[in-house]
């Protein structure tokens, strides 16, 4: 596998990176980087520290980095993560830094625990840090209960003082939503997989409307909405697909459950993902109260039932 | 009956392992009694739609939306008021 750390890759502009990645010869990581300077969503890193620890470290080829920008990867805990010495010394915080290094986890406990640990690390105040905090969980919670990966969820966030907007990557090497969603539904494509994904009401454990006693089938839609309201970018990228909402300017805000219907950029025939990689931004500019945007959710969300529901009606068979 | 959510999940509930414990535990075997119960969501800043799904939604699924008779939420400021209100109403619309 090859991945190469570019000088700029945010969610705005991530598809050549993604379009970059080698996913051949699943038993070697090649880690090449822009050579003056690189300036990377978290996203990128959870990727990178995903794909490193299916490998052991002596599987894994990291350029010798001169970019300024190593300290950054380092006080991220990237050559932490891939078992790669870095020699690089920095203060490990310093008070500009507002992030949460590359996080591996594996089952819920953890996952609570990296919950309580979130707002004092990204200093958030309680406004912000319900959206920010309800997102990480739910995503995260996603992958232990669906990837059916044995290496768990890699994430990491970092505030951006300057866009004051915090970005949060999460990668997973499991089976990807293809399969996921396979189970009850029959998707076409990884794309038509990750459309099903996204809608209210679709699980990939049951057809049964208003899902199991586990699963609702409404967590990446809530995710989705929350960044719809604040106007952010949301990336999903599994298998072969990649769908990405954009950013929308002054237009009143409308939640679809058809999430083909909000503006949106997909790319299909991507290196191929094994498993489920999603990035949020999340402005601390144009957070809504978080009651607010629940509002604007549950009518949402109880139209896009009604509506699924008349497709399950049964109709009368007229002889 | 009264359930303390906080002393289980902390402030912010999103665990759904502790959900289905406590609805496993808990809400059934009062309800199988035609106890009343009250979950009590002091504290509590924040929960997950998961979690509250994990919760609640077999109960209505089982007894149907009656039980909400005898189930009743205490202390809940506006945003974990209204998540139980969306999982609620996400149940009797499918």
């Amino acid at each position: 596998m090859k991945i190469h750390i570019p000088n700029s890759a945010f969610l705005g502009n991530i598809d050549p990176f993604l379009k970059g990645f080698d996913p051949s010869n699943k038993t070697k990581l090649t880690i090449t980087a822009n050579k003056k300077w690189s300036s990377i969503h978290p996203v990128v890193l959870s990727m990178i520290a995903a794909l490193g620890l299916t490998l052991k470290p002596n599987n894994i080829v990291c350029d010798k980095l001169e970019s300024k920008s190593k300290h950054y990867l380092e006080r991220m805990g990237l050559f932490k993560f891939l078992g790669i010495k870095s020699n690089i010394v920095i203060k490990q915080h310093e008070s500009s830094g507002r992030f949460i290094p590359l996080t591996q986890i594996k089952d819920s406990k953890s996952l609570t625990e990296f919950i309580q640990d979130i707002n004092p690390l990204l200093h958030l105040k309680p406004d912000h840090a319900e959206p920010i905090r309800y997102i990480m969980s739910e995503l995260i919670r996603n992958v232990l209960e669906h990837s059916l990966s044995g290496f768990g969820a890699i994430v990491c966030a970092q505030y951006y003082k300057k866009s004051n907007v915090i970005r949060i990557g999460i990668a997973d090497t499991g089976v990807g939503i293809w399969k996921t969603i396979n189970y009850s539904y029959k998707p076409k494509n990884d794309m038509d997989a990750i459309g099903l994904a996204l809608a209210p009401g679709i699980t990939g454990t049951t057809q049964k409307l208003g899902g199991t006693e586990s699963n609702a089938g409404a967590g990446l839609f809530f995710i989705k909405s929350i960044a719809t309201v604040n106007r952010d970018f949301f990336m999903i990228y599994s298998g072969t697909a990649m769908y990405k909402l954009l950013k929308r300017k002054g237009e009143k805000i409308k939640l679809h459950a058809d999430p083909f219907k909000d503006r949106h950029s997909k790319k299909t025939g991507l290196p191929f993902w094994e498993g489920t990689v999603v990035g949020v931004d999340i402005s601390l500019n144009t957070t809504p109260q978080f009651s607010l945007l629940l509002d604007l959710l549950n009518k949402t969300l109880i139209e896009a039932m009604k509506e699924r529901k008349i497709l399950y009606h049964k109709k009368p068979q007229f002889l | 009956m009264i359930i303390k959510l906080f002393n289980k999940v902390g402030s912010f509930a999103e665990n759904k392992d502790i959900a289905r414990d406590i609805r496993i535990n808990k809400l059934i075997p009062a309800l199988n009694k035609n106890q009343e119960i009250i979950l009590d969501f002091d504290k509590i800043e924040g929960a997950t739609q998961s979690f509250i799904h994990a919760l609640i939604s077999d109960l209505m699924r089982t007894f149907g939306n009656t039980v909400l008779d005898k189930l009743k939420f205490k202390s809940c400021n506006d945003t974990v008021k209204k998540i139980i209100t969306i999982v609620i109403d996400y149940m009797q619309e499918s």
